[in-house]
């Protein structure tokens, strides 16, 4: 947990940790921390804690708050960042040793967490619902086994036992409430984003995402599908394959699937991937890798551009995006 | 029995996209056959130290001892093979260190794992696990789960209180019922299953199977069945693709061969009289 201490003249007058989800530091007794002192405002600043960011709000004071020497009106604090009321200073400390539980409202906020529901507490609300049944008032059996898990549950996320988030989320402000119920109700099999992917990925982009990176610019030279270029990042387009060589010569194959699986298995086998940035071929099986543009791919999975052509166990054909 | 010929393996595991850390912890031991993965849950590094001490006391601790008695050594009271009380007892001793570790160093306070073990003998597949980290299995086009999770969904699943329809919008798949290092006494769930060549083994973190369908990671495995690495990198991407908002780990193993137990001559005469 964060932590202020109060000093005046470095002389240190009192260590404040900050358990609260707001500390009021002003002249006025009502603060939190209660500065007597005619430089300070009656209300002069707040601090509020998210997790474990806290964040400095001056309160339109007379004299203004000074951190590390610069006025500010709002200040995400760091670890031993100064705080100048007049002639006080209050220091920062961000304490690093593990919160001994994470706050039960952040449990409730993060579906996600994986949390071990511990068998004693699972076996005392089975048993006490059985001594309900055993008074008769309960009913079905099944009611009694739905409320002593739903009672499990609860006391679980309650008691917040141990959280496999490493990480506390650090929620922004700004996310918008609604966000956790919306991730309660995602089915894993409909689970790809259909927003722009590059948008919702904090982490630095992979080798093949940076790959597909340098794709939208090459479409760019032909009119038709860079004016198609924006609905690409935002809902890929559907691909498809005509072959141009062997027995099947002119035959479509639309690529709808995640996966699609080509060559001959034993000979030479690659695999188009559908991925929200686009599609891929992967090389397999096979002594010999596809080309494509007649330059044979490596091991790495390879960004399809459209109307790339591909050449697989003999088979030339030809990929191209619907528009 | 080096399984070395026998067993092809390949691993992958990633902090997804939303995380900023691994806390899952895979280890492979092809000569031994023996295959861990471990997801670790606790505050900042804790879920990492109990994942990884999992998997490392497991994987030392059955090699010792694999090198000194081969699985299939039948057990002279009960006459059943060692290796289901082998590993049983190793994951209990696992719990133990987890646990020591974390009442005993504030920082640790409240870390667990979840678990899951494969041992490879005797034509055989020992699957020790605990909590939602699962075992699948791909034989002749048919991919299934082989585990059922310790969790609180899975409990009522089976209770019969919702459909599987509703398990997948349910909001607490987070809750697992039976992990690593929280109870000084845990109960591992430990099966046997022949095993038949050809087979391929998914063992996987929850970051996998809550962000990719079953339907969809088993077609994948189909697709990049022949190259094992390839396969394993595609099953992350796909979970990071679909928002990867977990840790994900894979470990595939295939099995290429028969792999018998040496059998002594009561050995045979008993196999004969079954």
């Amino acid at each position: 947990m964060a932590k202020l201490i109060l000093s005046m003249d470095d002389q240190v007058l009192k260590e404040i940790p900050l358990s609260r989800e707001r500390t009021t530091i002003g002249r006025k007794p009502q603060n939190d921390i209660q500065i007597d002192n005619l430089a300070v405002s009656g209300e002069h600043a707040v601090i509020v804690s998210i997790l474990n960011d806290c964040f400095l709000e001056d309160l339109n004071s007379t004299n203004g708050t000074q951190v590390n020497g610069k006025t500010v009106k709002k200040h995400f604090l760091q670890n031993n960042d100064v705080i100048e009321l007049g002639k006080y200073k209050l220091k920062f400390v961000q304490d690093s040793s593990p919160k001994p539980a994470a706050a039960p409202a952040v449990d409730k906020a993060d579906f996600e967490k994986t949390m071990v529901l511990r068998p004693g507490a699972m076996r005392a609300a089975a048993e006490q619902a059985k001594a309900m049944a055993a008074g008769g008032q309960a009913g079905t059996a099944e009611a009694v086994r739905a409320a002593a898990v739903k009672q499990a549950v609860a006391s679980a996320t309650a008691a917040g036992i141990a959280d496999r988030d490493s990480k506390p989320v650090q929620a922004p402000p700004a996310t918008p409430p609604a966000a956790p119920s919306a991730e309660a109700t995602r089915s894993p099999g409909a689970a790809a984003p259909k927003v722009a992917p590059g948008a919702e990925s904090p982490r630095p982009a992979s080798t093949p995402a940076s790959a597909q990176a340098a794709a939208p610019g090459a479409p760019a030279a032909r009119p038709t599908v860079a004016a198609s270029a924006p609905a690409v990042a935002q809902k890929p387009l559907l691909g498809a394959i005509q072959l141009l060589s062997g027995a099947n010569a002119g035959k479509e194959l639309e690529l709808s699937k995640p996966l699609t699986t080509l060559g001959r298995p034993g000979v030479q086998v690659a695999v188009l991937t559908r991925r929200p940035q686009g599609y891929f071929i992967t090389h397999v099986e096979g002594t010999q890798h596809p080309a494509v543009n007649g330059q044979p791919i490596g091991t790495a999975p390879h960004a399809l551009k459209d109307h790339d052509l591909v050449e697989l166990a003999g088979v030339k054909m030809e990929f191209f995006l619907r528009g | 029995m080096d399984l070395t010929q026998i067993l092809e393996i390949a691993s992958c595991t990633d902090p997804g996209m939303v995380r900023s850390h691994n806390e899952d912890s895979v280890a492979a031991d092809a000569a031994s056959g023996l295959v861990v993965l471990a997801d670790g849950m606790g505050g900042y590094n804790a879920g990492e130290v109990a994942s990884g001490m999992a998997t490392s006391v497991i994987t030392s601790e059955i090699k010792q001892l694999l090198a000194r008695t081969p699985p299939y050594t039948l057990d002279p009271v009960t006459n059943i093979a060692i290796a289901p009380r082998m590993v049983r007892d190793q994951v209990v001793k696992a719990n133990v260190s987890i646990f020591q570790a974390a009442q005993s160093q504030p920082q640790y306070a409240g870390m667990g794992t979840t678990l899951v073990v494969c041992l490879f003998y005797d034509n055989k597949v020992l699957v020790a696990h605990l909590g939602d980290s699962r075992l699948y299995r791909l034989r002749a086009g048919d991919f299934a789960q082989v585990t059922r999770d310790h969790s609180l969904l899975q409990e009522q699943l089976d209770a019969g209180l919702i459909s599987q329809e509703q398990a997948k919008h349910a909001q607490h798949k987070n809750l697992v019922t039976r992990a690593l290092g929280i109870d000084p006494q845990i109960e591992p769930e430990v099966h046997e299953y022949p095993v038949v060549p050809g087979d391929l083994y998914l063992l996987c973190s929850d970051g996998l199977c809550d962000m990719v369908g079953d339907e969809e990671i088993g077609e994948a495995l189909r697709a990049f069945g022949s190259n094992l690495d390839l396969a394993s990198q595609q099953l992350v991407q796909m979970a990071n693709d679909n928002g990867g908002r977990d840790n994900v780990s894979v470990i595939l193993v295939r099995v290429l061969r028969e792999y018998p137990g040496p059998r002594g001559v009561m050995g045979k005469l008993f196999a004969w009289l079954k």
